[in-house]
């Protein structure tokens, strides 16, 4: 009977082949007295010496496979076991206590372990598995054991283990090793980013119930959605024998995307860009070969904190992502905050309809101090990269000359003080309100471009609050109503000479983007994971067939009618 | 003996690399070189001793140094502390 069991989808991929069980030798070492303390010390310290050896071999070994990036896992080991608080505190134990050299090591590896798992950071957490890993590898030494090596296999298996060590993954056989599944462990681990870089199928966090797996069963393990199938049907073989032979296919071909440029079947080019949260997501959009950062909500760097954050702190954190776009386009929105996003350290009155109320620019031109603390750090980092600085949710004319001019003086102010600011920094606006939208062609004259923002357009256009679910059928990107206020935003930059884009999540959405390019739209921003499909569909697509398709669907009737349409035309297409 | 506080700004507060970074440049120096946040205490030379501390973003941290070249330590090591790492 086949049974089926869950974890978390931690290195996407899809593998079949039988099962085979790591099993972790976990003595734990007892207090025993000796009577060289000196030389006890001394064997512990010879232990650790040889425990280096081997890591020193593991980090070559995955400087070659995976690189400098990961390389730095072990040396960060190495630096480990020299670190006081665990070496010298181990020593000092055996110093004091006279106790053997095994159990001076795991009780003050065991106490760090411990406080770092009650940290409330998971990446905190996840640098106990650093800890268990090197200190086992030192007792082993000092009990004679040899540490686990996959030599022994000799067929193509999947891997299940309480939970693998970094030094466990660094060292996988990629001859025979297809996927591995662990018991504990979360996305963040060690293992999990390996796995991600070695492209090997992984699960985590599967429970003790994979612990019931044994070697030579039969497993499926879809890593694409974190299901593990074991003694599968004949079916259920053929099922996924199709799924891996497909999923495959997709990874080769969206990857041959990654240094394409983004262009339709007819030469036209376009910019397909990422949305950010902050530095972290940065790595995904270089991965995924993004054109720039079309949204960079800045957010992030208020939240989970008790004061503003400085000019300085800003500063450093919009250098550090125009540094690593390297000249590619970054869009940083000023702070979007108030209505239903609060600062806890800041005191904003209650509203009735948080929404329609203070928020976003309506705030930061009612709070200027924070504003230009903002703004200066902005243009400050203008000089190392492509900046181009968008303000949201702008209704009037007036308030887009009053952002301006509050940035021009900030400007100003700092070309006095001696300090540089790029000469090339464009400066523009988001497009959510149906104000907006119907002002394009006046604002357009006073920006270098408009990002629409298609969750508040729809809402604010739908009249439809998008946290209310009794009126969530009003939420309609693909409707005309939509489309024209998008066509009336395209067409009022063309006229001005600026270029026009989308921030929503309607830039990244299949059935979607043939229509944005019929309508003209110049860039595209949506999440990293969506860019290489984005760029694949734009492929095939022409503008001048879909500029004709997507007049026709500005003439229909209801948002169904257009999906039909456009799903249809895809499809004769393909 | 130095002391000042400093904010750190990383996003994701010091974790493995940064404190590695840090420890590095700790032990670079024959003096002692002590963090603190809140009422916990860390041995500034120690990556472990830093980790234990769970300094996050926005985080203020007291930087103290005492005994020989304490300050260019506290000069470099100061500035670490508010410094984004590299990933």
């Amino acid at each position: 009977m086949s049974h089926l069991l869950t974890g978390v989808p931690a290195s996407p991929g899809i593998a079949i082949a039988k099962a085979y069980r790591l099993e972790m030798e976990e003595s734990i070492p007892q207090r025993e007295e000796i009577e060289d303390r000196a030389a006890e010390m001394r064997r512990l310290k010879k232990a650790i010496e040889s425990a280096k050896v081997d890591i020193d071999r593991i980090r070559e070994q995955t400087l070659e496979r995976l690189g400098p990036q990961k390389a730095e896992i072990f040396e960060a080991h190495l630096f480990l076991l020299d670190d006081p608080e665990l070496t010298d505190a181990a020593l000092a134990r055996i110093d004091r206590e006279g106790v053997c050299a095994e159990f001076a090591l795991y009780e003050v590896a065991a106490a760090i372990m411990d406080a770092l798992r009650s940290m409330d950071n998971e990446m905190l957490r996840e640098r106990a598995a650093d800890v268990g890993d090197i200190t086992r590898r030192v007792i082993n030494k000092l009990e004679g054991r040899a540490h686990h090596m996959f030599s022994e296999l000799n067929d193509e298996v999947i891997l299940f283990a309480k939970d693998l060590t970094p030094s466990d993954t660094a060292q996988l056989n990629m001859d025979y090793i297809r996927g591995f599944v662990t018991e504990i462990g979360s996305r963040t681990s060690h293992s999990a980013i390996m796995a991600r870089s070695l492209e090997l199928a992984a699960v985590v966090g599967a429970g003790s119930d994979a612990s019931q797996i044994r070697t030579g069963d039969t497993v499926i393990l879809d890593a694409t959605s974190g299901e593990i199938i074991v003694n599968p049907s004949r079916s259920q073989m053929e099922d996924y024998s199709e799924r891996k032979r497909k999923y495959e296919d997709d990874v080769l071909r969206m990857k041959s995307y990654v240094d394409r440029p983004s262009v339709t079947a007819d030469e036209v080019h376009v910019e397909l860009a990422g949305n950010i949260g902050g530095i972290e997501d940065l790595e995904k959009v270089l991965d995924n070969g993004a054109d720039g950062i079309g949204l960079f909500r800045t957010e992030f760097l208020y939240m989970g904190r008790s004061t503003f954050p400085s000019e300085e702190e800003q500063y450093s954190v919009y250098k550090h992502v125009l540094e690593k776009m390297n000249g590619k386009r970054v869009v940083i929105r000023t702070l979007d905050i108030g209505g239903d996003k609060e600062l806890t350290y800041m005191q904003l009155p209650q509203e009735m309809n948080p929404f329609l109320g203070l928020r976003a620019i309506r705030l930061c031109l009612d709070r200027e101090d924070l504003f230009r603390t903002q703004l200066r750090a902005l243009l400050r980092a203008s000089a190392h990269g492509k900046l181009a600085i968008m303000f949201p949710m702008i209704s009037l004319l007036s308030e887009l000359r009053e952002a301006k001019r509050i940035l021009n003086e900030e400007r100003i102010r700092l070309e006095q003080e001696g300090v540089m600011v790029a000469s090339d920094l464009e400066v523009g606006m988001m497009i959510e309100t149906p104000a907006a939208a119907l002002a394009a062609d006046l604002l357009a004259e006073e920006v270098d471009f408009f990002s629409i923002g298609t969750n508040d357009l729809i809402q604010y256009t739908m009249a439809a609050d998008r946290m209310n679910e009794s009126v969530s059928y009003l939420y309609q990107p693909h409707h005309p109503v939509i489309l024209r206020m998008v066509q009336l935003v395209i067409q009022a930059a063309d006229r001005h000479g600026k270029w026009a884009g989308m921030c929503g999540e309607m830039a990244g959405d299949a059935s979607a983007i043939p229509l944005l390019l019929g309508l003209g739209l110049h860039e595209f921003s949506m999440s990293a994971s969506s860019v290489l499909p984005a760029r694949e569909l734009l492929s095939r697509l022409s503008r001048q067939e879909w500029s004709r398709l997507a007049a026709e669907a500005l003439n229909m009737s209801s948002q169904q009618e257009v999906l039909d349409f456009v799903n249809n035309q895809l499809r004769s297409e393909a | 003996m130095i002391s000042q506080v400093f904010t750190v700004i990383h996003p994701q507060g010091f974790h493995a690399r940064p404190s590695k970074s840090f420890a590095e440049k700790a032990h670079a120096f024959p003096c002692q070189v002590t963090l603190y946040k809140g009422d916990k205490q860390a041995n500034g030379k120690s990556p472990l001793g830093l980790l234990t501390l769970g300094i996050s973003a926005g985080d203020e941290i007291r930087l103290e140094v005492e005994g020989e070249q304490e300050a260019q330590a506290f000069q470099e090591l100061g500035r670490m502390l508010t410094q984004i790492y590299e990933e």
